[in-house]
């Protein structure tokens, strides 16, 4: 089989990686959303009101509740616009990775309150 | 020998599933490196695919088990506040904490730091399973994404670690405790 046959039957057989790249920068978006949500509501008594969906567990479950959505509708938006697309992964794992390494940061307290 | 409610779900969120979890994430670090070095000799079985997919859902099940007991059930309990008057500060380990310079810094940096990181762990490593499940065999042809699973595994990792050691020291300052007693083994009068 030739070079040009090998890559041909590649291409048909593989699942483009748009579906992969969505999933990915959409976890470095909710992430990222999770760190921010947690520094404003540490931040702003208004915030953190608004939110704590369920008391006993304060701003914690309006937190992670509305990270949780942000990731998932960035999921399906990505998912949607890269279903059948090629992307380009490695700029999106950078991407990625920087948000995820942000969210890690921002959620240690003592760098979240030197904003 | 017996146990209370309270100290009996810390168990089963900490001991249960939390180090079920970091048990699971070496592992899985291990199956991907054995899963994705065999593509390089294209004798990749499906089944195996298929495992790793099942092993990583598996994951993702343990680490939403461990947030939402950790949430919902037992951070109630650690914030409770004590009523006015209350001098034993023991069935109120958030306050407890607090309420000595010397202790007060694992509710600030320890709590605070891991009621929010490890709710990273399961966003990360349901990603994984869905990208494992989805792509199966043709990871082969995605490096990329195949680099993207071991930084997400390892990460997920990396918190789940933080938020573990941070719940097992708050554990041992000030334990959640309370609740009905349930009695496992009667002794007898030595």
């Amino acid at each position: 089989m030739s070079a040009k046959n090998a890559n041909a039957k590649r291409d048909s057989s593989s699942i483009p990686s748009g579906p992969g790249a969505a999933a990915i920068l959409a976890t470095g978006i909710g992430s990222f959303a999770l760190a921010v949500l947690t520094v404003a509501a540490d931040k702003s008594v208004p915030v953190k009101n608004l939110l704590a969906i369920y008391k006993p567990t304060g701003a914690l479950s309006g937190v992670t509740t509305a990270a949780i959505v942000v990731w998932l509708a960035a999921w399906a938006i990505l998912e949607w616009r890269w279903q059948k697309k090629t992307i380009q992964l490695k700029p999106i794992n950078v991407v990625a990775l920087v948000l995820l390494g942000l969210s890690l940061l921002l959620t240690f307290p003592p760098l979240g309150d030197l904003l | 020998m017996e146990i209370t409610t309270r100290s009996l779900w810390t168990l089963i969120h900490g001991m249960g599933f939390g180090a079920l979890y970091l048990l699971a994430g070496s592992g899985a670090i291990a199956f991907l490196y054995q899963r994705f070095s065999t593509y390089v000799a294209a004798s990749a079985s499906p089944g195996r695919d298929r495992l790793l997919g099942i092993y990583l859902a598996v994951m993702a099940a343990l680490a939403w088990l461990t947030v939402l007991t950790g949430t919902y059930i037992i951070y109630p309990w650690y914030r409770a506040t004590p009523p006015k008057g209350t001098t034993s500060l023991g069935a109120y380990p958030r306050s407890l904490l607090l309420s000595n310079p010397a202790t007060s810094q694992w509710h600030l940096i320890g709590m605070e730091w891991k009621e929010h990181v490890a709710w990273l762990v399961p966003i990360v490593i349901t990603t994984a399973a869905v990208v494992v499940i989805r792509y199966g065999r043709d990871l082969k042809y995605h490096p990329q994404l195949r680099i993207a699973l071991y930084g997400l595994i390892v990460l997920s990792l990396f918190a789940a670690g933080v938020a573990g050691f941070f719940g097992a020291m708050l554990d041992k300052s000030a334990p959640v405790e309370g609740g009905q007693t349930i009695q496992l083994v009667q002794g007898e009068k030595q």
